[in-house]
């Protein structure tokens, strides 16, 4: 039980004065990621059939490589900035909340460096 | 995590049927929940068969009947009858609403009447709304001016003045912030659709110059950006305004003085 007055438990820690930036990254990168998803499935269909040497010829393009990087990094961003909106939801208990934040955090890192990362090598390697 | 189930004590059981009385033609059901913390019982939907030849056209019309003629320990809140005091918002038909403004003409089948989702219950329909008022609190909905004050009223252009429009005519019923699941899940930190609305309300007010502040107040992950556009605060409003509306416009200025 506690005593503390009805505004003082509404005042809390006070306001955190950030927040803008991410709403914002969200509203970016999803307005960023509607062309780079339609070309991306475009560019995906018309590689069917295609082997690894006409694919790495493909990447090998300036644009596609840039393109491909921008749609990776977008997405991984998005969704790890998404993902943190759920967790803050519905996982309440500080412990268990900021654990789940940290681990999205890493995993998002992990896997979008790391496609980066792969599509490099895939470009660049011999 | 959040609790998708009712805790034990809260499960909602069947409870009495106060049948109409007999010669009554016109009859309707009323289903209403009911709870008694002194009790140590736990809530129950008592139904009620009310004669509609002999009652107002309203649901509070209804609720009033029944408490002088049926059951007198039936509690609920209720004083201007005409939606100006916001007094008695209730779930009605599975909506929340102010029971004074709402038509049982527009009901079809029995009348379920709840209290506001999701809040603590201090008796049958009314809601321990301690929190929201402090949170309304918060946002300290009154003029910040450092501007010595004019002998006369402090003027605004008719195109200032209009921007207040659709924001003053909130009665704070709470109808709002108790539909909206994020406030459901997270009321401890997100101020919620009419404590949100009440602020854009100080934003917009050209006589205020406390604009700047009142952001800083606001720039948080969640007392505002708890937000995620779900839309029942307007859906349900019974005044009709559009909390969620003035929830982006505070989006947008937050992004605009960046």
């Amino acid at each position: 039980m506690s005593l503390r007055s009805d505004l003082g438990r509404v005042r809390g820690l006070g306001s955190a004065k950030e927040g803008t930036s991410h709403w914002w990254a969200q509203r970016l990168t999803a307005v960023a990621l509607l062309p780079l998803s339609f070309w991306f499935v475009w560019s995906a269909i018309n590689l069917v059939g295609v082997d690894h040497i006409g694919f790495k010829n493909w990447l090998n393009e300036n644009a596609n490589l840039v393109l491909m990087i921008l749609f990776v990094g977008s997405l991984f961003y998005h969704m790890q900035l998404g993902l943190q909106v759920v967790i803050e939801d519905y996982v309440h208990g500080e412990k268990k909340k900021v654990t789940s934040l940290v681990l999205n955090l890493f995993v998002a890192l992990f896997f979008g460096v790391s496609s980066i990362v792969a599509l490099l090598k895939v470009a660049f390697g011999s | 995590m959040v609790e998708f189930t009712l805790p034990k004590n809260s499960k909602i059981k069947t409870g009495r049927t106060h049948k109409a009385l007999n010669g009554a033609r016109n009859i309707r059901k009323f289903k209403v929940y009911r709870y008694d913390a002194d009790s140590g019982e736990n809530p129950r939907v008592d139904t009620f068969e009310l004669d509609m030849d002999n009652c107002g056209p309203m649901v509070l019309d209804a609720l009033i009947k029944i408490k002088n003629e049926i059951d007198s320990s039936l509690t609920f809140r209720r004083s201007c009858r005409e939606g100006v005091c916001g007094s008695c918002s209730m779930n009605v038909d599975g909506t929340n609403t102010l029971a004074c403004i709402k038509n049982m003409e527009e009901i079809k089948g029995d009348i379920k009447v709840y209290p506001l989702p999701h809040m603590p219950v201090v008796k049958d329909l009314v809601p321990d709304l301690t929190q929201a008022y402090a949170q309304y609190t918060s946002i300290k909905p009154w003029l910040q001016a450092d501007t010595q004050a004019p002998g006369t009223e402090r003027l605004q252009s008719p195109e200032e003045r209009e921007k207040l429009d659709g924001l003053w005519e909130c009665v704070l019923c709470f109808c709002c912030s108790t539909s909206c699941p994020s406030y459901w899940w997270n009321s401890d930190r997100y101020l919620g659709p009419a404590a949100l609305l009440q602020a854009y309300r100080w934003l917009v007010d050209s006589r205020d110059e406390g604009t700047g502040e009142r952001l800083d107040e606001l720039e948080d992950p969640f007392r505002l950006y708890r937000c995620h556009t779900i839309m029942n605060c307007t859906n349900t409003c019974p005044k009709h305004l559009n909390p969620a509306k003035a929830i982006a416009e505070t989006k947008k200025l937050m992004v605009e003085r960046r």
